[in-house]
Formats: C-alpha cells, structure tokens, sequence
C-alpha cells in the first residue's frame, strides 16, 4: 500500500498559510515563469531555481545544499518516493505534515468532499465525522485547477459529498470548467437527489461526462436501512435514482456484497432488472476490510468462494436484463469462470497487493487482487493459485 | 393484487405492473390478513415487488407509476404499422389462407394509385415518430408497381417530414427476382415470408401451380439473404392438422435454415380457413399439445448452447418479466386494432386490423372504418365501430378479464371475439382464445418455478424483444 500522507522530516518555509497545494515539477528546464507555483523534486546536485518550493527525499537529504539560496523547501520520508512529475500535493506547515491528493499516473484519482455523512453505514471504508470540514470544498477547488487536463477520470467521494448541496455543485461546476476532457465520478448515497431541485440544478451543470454512484444492498427497503443504519435511505435512494433519470443524467448502482447483502442478492438484481433497467451501469463489489467493517466482521464476512454461484445468477440476472455488468473487488480463483467477461481489476492501485498464496500463479497479471486492508486484515482460505 | 390458482394449494399475485409471486394458499390468508411478520422472507419479496409498502414510503408508488407508463407508453404514439393489401390475387392456393385469389383480373384486384396516394395521407398523419409500411396480398409481388410506387412516394413525402420508416414485403418469395430485389436493397425493406414446415409438409399446406412452393421459398430466402442481409428475411408458420405430430421436424426446418427462432402459430378462423373448415380440424386442446412440445423442444435447444425461440413464447415473457410492453397487436389492452395497425385494403376499404379485412370477406364488414376515398381520417379514425370495439373490449372492465389476474400479459381481442361468438366481449370462460392463453401463462411460470435454467433461458428471451 502506498502511503498517501503523513509527517514529514523537516520543513523550511516563510508562507504564512498552513495548507499550501504544489503540483510537482521534476522537469529542469520548465519555463521560469511555471515555476512560481510548483514544487521541484530534486533529484540531483544539479537544481534549478526560481521553483516556489523544493522537495526532497530523505536519501539524499544533503542536497540540501544544493538547493538555491533561501529556497523553500521539504524533506519527505523514503515512503514517498514514488511522488512523481505533476502529481499534485500539500504540505501543512503546522502539522509538520504531506498529504499526496492527486497521481498524474493513478487511474484511481479520489477526491474527498467531505467526512461528514447521513449513512453509518456497517461496512464503511471512511467512517464519518461529524465535524465542520468545509476545508475540503475549499482545498478540492485549488486541487481542481492543478490537475493535469489529460487525467481520464477522477472521483468525488466522501463521507456524502452532496450533503455540502450547491457548494458541492459548485465544485462540480469546477471541474466541467477545468478539466472538460475528464470522466467525473461522484460516490454517493444518493438520496439528495430525492430533492427535483438540488437534482435539475445538478442536471444543469451538463458535464458532458458525470455519473453518480450510488449504493442499493437489498431489494428489501428494511434490510438496505440497517446494511447503512439509517430509515428510509432505500426510499430516497431511489427517488433519488428515479429523479438522475428524470433529468436524464448517469447513474451507477453499486452493491458491496457481504453476509447482509448476499442473502437477497438475486432478488436485488430482479428488482434491479424489473424498477432501474434504465441505469447506465451495476457494480458487484468484494469487501474492503477496512474502516468499520473489522469491528462489524462477524456480522459481514462471508468467504467468496462460499458465494460464488450467487454471484454468478446475479451477474446472470442483470446481463440477461441487457444491463452493463461489472464485479469488483474479486480474486480470480474464488469466482466463476462465466464471471469472466464482467470481471474488472478495480482495486485502486495505492492499496492493491498479492499475497503468498498469489506466489507463482499463472494469472496474476490478470487479477484484481486485494485491498490491502484485506492482506492485514483477512481473506479467503480457500485461495489456489493458477499453475 | 391479483390472484390466479396456477395449482392446488398454489396462488399466482400479481399487480397492474406485470410483476408476479407465487405464494402458497395459507400465506395468501395470512398476507390479506395483516398477519406476516416483516422479518419473513415473504414480506420482504412481496415489499420488494411493491405488492405492501409501509407508511411512509414513497418511492413504491414512483415505482408502480413508472412501470405501468412504460407499459402504456406505446399508446401515445398512435398507430405504427400500416398494412397496404396492394393485390389479392397469389400464386398460392393455400386452403387455410384467408382471403387469396387466383385470378388474373387486376382491374377487380388491385389497389390503383389514386388509392395508394390516399392510403399515404393516412400513413403520415399518424403522429407515431417510428412508421412501418407493410405489403401484404394475396402476393404483392403481383403489383410490384405499386409496391414501387408507395415506397418511392412514402421516401419522398418523408423527405420533409422525418419519421423513421420501413418497409417490409409479406411475401412467398416465389415470384422474387433481381429487380425486385435491386430495389428492396436500395430501399432497406425487410421481407416478411411463410414456412409451414419440411418440404412435404410445407408443399401440402400450401399448394401452387408446379408443387414447388418449398423449393421456391428455399431459392428465395438464400437469393434474399444474399442480397440483403442474412437477418432481413423472417419466417411465419401456421399449424395445420398435418403439423401437428411433427413439431420437432418442423423446427429442425428453422434450425436447419439459420432461423434464430418460430412462431408456432395456431390457424386463425377467419376466411377460408372457417370456409374449408380447416379452423376446427384441431381444438385448442391438440393445439397446446403441439406448443407445449415443440416448446420444450426449444429449451432442449437452449440448453444445449443453442440460442433459438418461440417468438409468442418470447412476447408474453417480455410481459411477464420486464416492465416493457412488446406492443404485439393480439395482446394489446387497449386492442391494438386500428390504433396499434390499420389496413388499407386493395378495394379502398379501411379496416382495424388484417383479421378484419378477412371478415369482410366473409360478408361481415363490422370493422369496415370507411373507405380511403371517401371517408377523412377522423370519420375512420373516430368512427363507431372503431371506438365501440376497443372502448367494449377494454380488459379493465370487461367481465372476467377485469378480475383476471393475468390481464397484465393478455391483450383485448375484439375482433377475434367477435368473429368465433358474435360480440367483442363474449363470455371467456367459452374463449378459446382465454383458454389458450391462460394455459400458456400457467405453463411458463411452472416452467420458470420448477426449473432455474429455464427461468434464465426465459429472462434472455424476455429481453431480445
């Protein structure tokens, strides 16, 4: 697992703002006049200057000395040493701290809206706080405009970023403004949408290229209630869906699978088939065993291998709907060889890992592999690598 | 909700969506009775299919909204599929055909321009955005001039207007040669054309001049094929008596000649059909015998990697499992008659529907609408006999349909009703046509209940439509 964000060694620096945003340069002969507002990644003795600041790695922290006089700079621990040429990142004077918020080589660009969310749901990955942090609206608008125009996709995620309503348009808004050739991706519960207004205001943005994802666990309204422990989250979800549709926008619906959501999942994808044959895309997706699905284990963890022929009918179900499939989040040897043609390599790259069962098989490159919650935390026994 | 017993001790729910549950009768008391606890996974499935909601739920009313307008979307546009019987002479002589000639008397049998013309003024003032020009006889290969004609005159007249149309041409392909099929393949029109079944069966239903209307319809279709694509040549049979012991041949028929599916299609009592007394050479009774075998012949098929169906099969289970309607005219509520079709005849007569026209020839002009001269497309589209067949016939109220609970998957039939008992309406429990249906529904949901593969086989059925 790459490690996103942390302490770093040391940093030397006038601004008088805590949070300062770089995207990251390690081309010498960039244009003075780009250099104002990047970070240089210094790679050697042979510096450049005029660069806003400088970051260096802990290994070659003596080229320090190198650096131009009274440059700004930082000195980041070896874990960050795949930051790489217009990766976008900040800096936090006071906490002595980086954080990486965007890699020009992930496909999986994630941005966080907010922390803040009307779900608690069992399995979380980001468990929600309820705190004031209109300080990520602010930061994902800086964030917007350093990102590369070629980046192919990215993703506003949360927590429940529509709960910040019109100042989350806004940022979408951004987006379509700065980055036109870029898939957007918005992970969210979905039931804002069950608001005609805050949906045809959304509508109006027209991005060419926007779909929301949003969460159905169970074709039985109770059931998807505690799977996100909160009343009446089916009802508006799918008013929610019913109004995206409405205003004709894309909607994705997703299902993370576990012992609470397998049970009724063939039904699911029937009532999928039957009521939303009109999304433009369902997700099957593996556990992340992370955040609050390890205190909720027994309650969620249900081997894949043991579900297999489950997800088997149900990709079934919603292909013989006409609907565009996908599975998630699965390793290779614990489902169906008739999974193959929906089975995707989803994981984002800076948590996906093998394990040593994994060692010597023949499909790896293949496979979708694991989070890398799910190495630390617990996977199926029954893995058998491909010889 | 609506309930059928499909067998003892078993009811069939379902609700004005199409969606259904089986459940069993002491569930059956205790749902109507308020007695299911919510954690019983019965309560769930009939919640999840909108059959119960709880207070405050909103969104199983938008759901039930929007699966019934689907369903009904289709009325909106009106009338799609208009039927031009440009000639009723043929080179055929089929004792079951309903309306044929052999005659060479073109001035008695042959829709002139000038009707034509008329025809197309109906033909766009239909408001349907999708338009389907279809020719039908006797062979309409016969008056190819005419059929030349309306395309050429419908192309052009469509030049301002912008409708999505097509043609197709009902034909036995005997009479098919390079010119007919330069100009199909410049004008993208489908051909529509009849199989009964193997060579000698196919020969004893439908006779000719030179006993080769086998032969011919094989040399047509490859010529065809090859001209205009493998998939713009279609198939229809009709079950004569002789059909009956041979479902599986005749299947292999279709098989054999790159068909992906049939329509086993019972005869119809119109024409001479009634007249030869061909119509009562078998009861409804042989008739599901015949279908119900060749259908699990099919799903034999199926099963083995071969993707192949019945087409009625297929259009009742796009009822059944999807929330879309497949807009098939005999299963159509309101009757598709006249505002789903409508038929100009050769004579100028207009009539609601093919089966119509094959009354009139019978001496019953009940759903005559007028005259394409002499009448405006209100006084057709508007008249009485129009009106009255469809208001009558309506399944929502109809006696016996109303309460019925597969009146979601079935269609009105008026003029079906009105031929075989006199009235629109008739009393079902004497219809053959209620008769042959409901054994089918039942039919296919035991065969989705007592076997998974099939269900699946079904549902990708239920889609291709």
């Amino acid at each position: 697992m790459l490690k996103l964000g942390g302490r770093v060694v040391e940093i030397k620096s006038q601004e008088v703002n805590n949070n300062e945003l770089f995207s990251v340069s390690t081309k010498e002969d960039l244009p003075k006049v780009l250099r104002a507002s990047r970070a240089f990644l210094v790679s050697d003795a042979d510096v450049p200057e005029g660069f806003k600041h400088y970051l260096i790695l802990e290994s070659v922290a003596h080229l320090i000395n190198a650096l131009p006089v009274n440059s700004e700079y930082t000195v980041l621990p070896q874990d960050y040493s795949y930051i790489a040429d217009e990766d976008v990142i900040r800096i936090s004077k006071d906490k002595s701290s980086i954080r990486v918020l965007y890699r020009a080589s992930s496909p999986n660009n994630g941005i966080l809206i907010s922390e803040q969310c009307n779900h608690y749901c069992l399995m979380c990955s980001q468990p929600p706080k309820a705190i004031d942090d209109s300080w990520l609206l602010a930061e994902a608008a800086q964030l917007i405009k350093l990102i590369p125009q070629y980046t192919r996709e990215i993703i506003f995620t949360g927590g429940e970023p529509t709960l910040y309503g019109g100042k989350f348009l806004d940022i979408l808004r951004l987006a379509k403004s700065y980055l036109p050739n870029t898939s957007v991706h918005i992970l969210s519960n979905g039931r804002s949408f069950k608001s005609d207004a805050f949906t045809k205001s959304y509508s109006l943005i027209d991005h060419p290229d926007m779909m929301v994802g949003i969460p159905i666990y169970s074709d039985d309204p109770a059931q998807h209630d505690y799977i996100v422990q909160a009343k009446e989250a089916f009802d508006e979800a799918i008013l929610g869906i019913l109004n995206l549709k409405k205003y004709e926008q894309k909607v994705e619906v997703r299902v993370v699978l576990h012992k609470q959501s397998i049970g009724r999942l063939r039904q699911l994808c029937e009532f999928i088939g039957r009521n939303l044959l009109f999304v433009d895309h369902v997700a099957l997706m593996g556990l992340e065993m992370t955040g609050f699905t390890r205190a909720n284990l027994d309650e969620l963890w249900i081997d894949p291998y043991d579900y297999k022929d489950t997800l088997s009918d149900a990709v079934k179900i919603l292909a013989g709907y006409g609907m565009n499939v996908s599975v998630y989040n699965h390793q290779l040897c614990l489902v169906n060889d008739d999974i193959a043609p929906y089975y995707k390599k989803s994981i984002s790259d800076w948590k996906n890992e093998y394990v040593e069962e994994c060692d010597g098989c023949k499909r790896l490159s293949e496979c979708g592999g694991f989070f890398s919650s799910g190495v630390q935390n617990g996977y199926s026994k029954k893995l058998t690598a491909f010889k | 909700m609506e309930l059928g017993k499909i067998r003892r001790g078993f009811f069939y729910s379902l609700n004005l969506s199409g969606e259904f549950t089986v459940v069993k009768n002491n569930e059956l008391d205790r749902v109507v009775n308020h007695q299911l606890s919510p954690d019983e996974p019965l309560y769930s499935d009939l919640r999840s299919r909108q059959f119960i909601y709880e207070l405050n739920d909103k969104a199983p009313i938008q759901l039930l909204a929007l699966k019934v307008r689907t369903k009904l979307s289709r009325l909106a546009n009106f009338t799609n599929l208009h039927i031009f019987v440009v000639t009723l002479r043929c080179d055929h002589s089929c004792p079951y055909c309903q309306v044929s000639r052999q005659s060479e008397d073109k001035a008695a049998f042959d829709m002139t321009k000038e009707m034509a013309d008329k025809g197309l003024d109906l033909v766009f003032r239909s408001p349907s955005p999708a338009l389907k020009i279809e020719f039908q006889g006797g062979e309409p290969l016969l008056n190819f001039e005419l059929v030349k004609y309306i395309v050429l005159e419908a192309e052009k007249r469509n030049e301002s207007l912008g409708r999505d149309l097509a043609f197709v041409i009902a034909t036995t392909l005997s009479l098919l040669t390079d010119e007919v099929l330069d100009f199909c393949k410049a004008h993208n029109i489908y051909l529509s054309s009849s199989l009964d079944g193997v060579e000698e069966l196919h020969n004893t239903n439908r006779p000719r001049a030179g006993k080769n209307s086998y032969q011919k319809f094989i040399e047509g279709l490859d010529k065809a094929r090859l001209s205009l694509g493998f998939n713009s040549v279609s198939a229809l049979m009709t079950t004569t008596e002789q059909s009956l012991p041979q479902v599986k041949s005749v299947i292999d028929e279709y098989l054999r000649l790159g068909f992906n599916g049939i329509f086993l299609r019972p005869l119809s009592p119109y024409g001479f059909a009634i007249k030869t007394k061909k119509y009562r050479a078998y009861n409804t009774e042989r008739w599901l015998d015949f279908y119900k075998e060749g259908l699990a012949y099919i799903i034999e098929l199926n099963k083995s990697g071969i993707r192949f169906t019945e087409q009625y099969t297929s259009l009742i289970l796009t009822k059944m499992l999807t929330s879309n309607d497949p807009g098939f005219v005999d299963l159509m509520n309101p009757s598709g008659a006249g505002i789903a079709a409508i038929v100009i005849n050769y004579d100028g007569g207009v009539y609601a529907s093919d089966e119509s026209r094959m009354l009139a020839e019978m001496g019953d002009e009940s759903f005559r609408l007028g005259h394409i001269e002499h009448n405006t497309y209100e006084e057709i589209m508007l008249s009485d006999k129009l009106l009255d067949a469809l208001e009558d016939s309506f399944t929502l109220s109809v006696p016996m349909c109303s309460d019925c609970a597969f009146e979601p998957y079935c269609g009105a039939e008026p003029v079906y009703h009105h031929a075989v008992y006199g009235d629109t309406v008739a009393r079902k429990p004497e219809s053959e046509f209620c008769k042959r249906n409901m054994a089918i529904f039942k039919h296919l949901i035991e065969l989705m209940r007592s076997d998974a593969e099939t269900k699946q086989i079904f549902l990708g059925w239920a889609n291709r439509c």
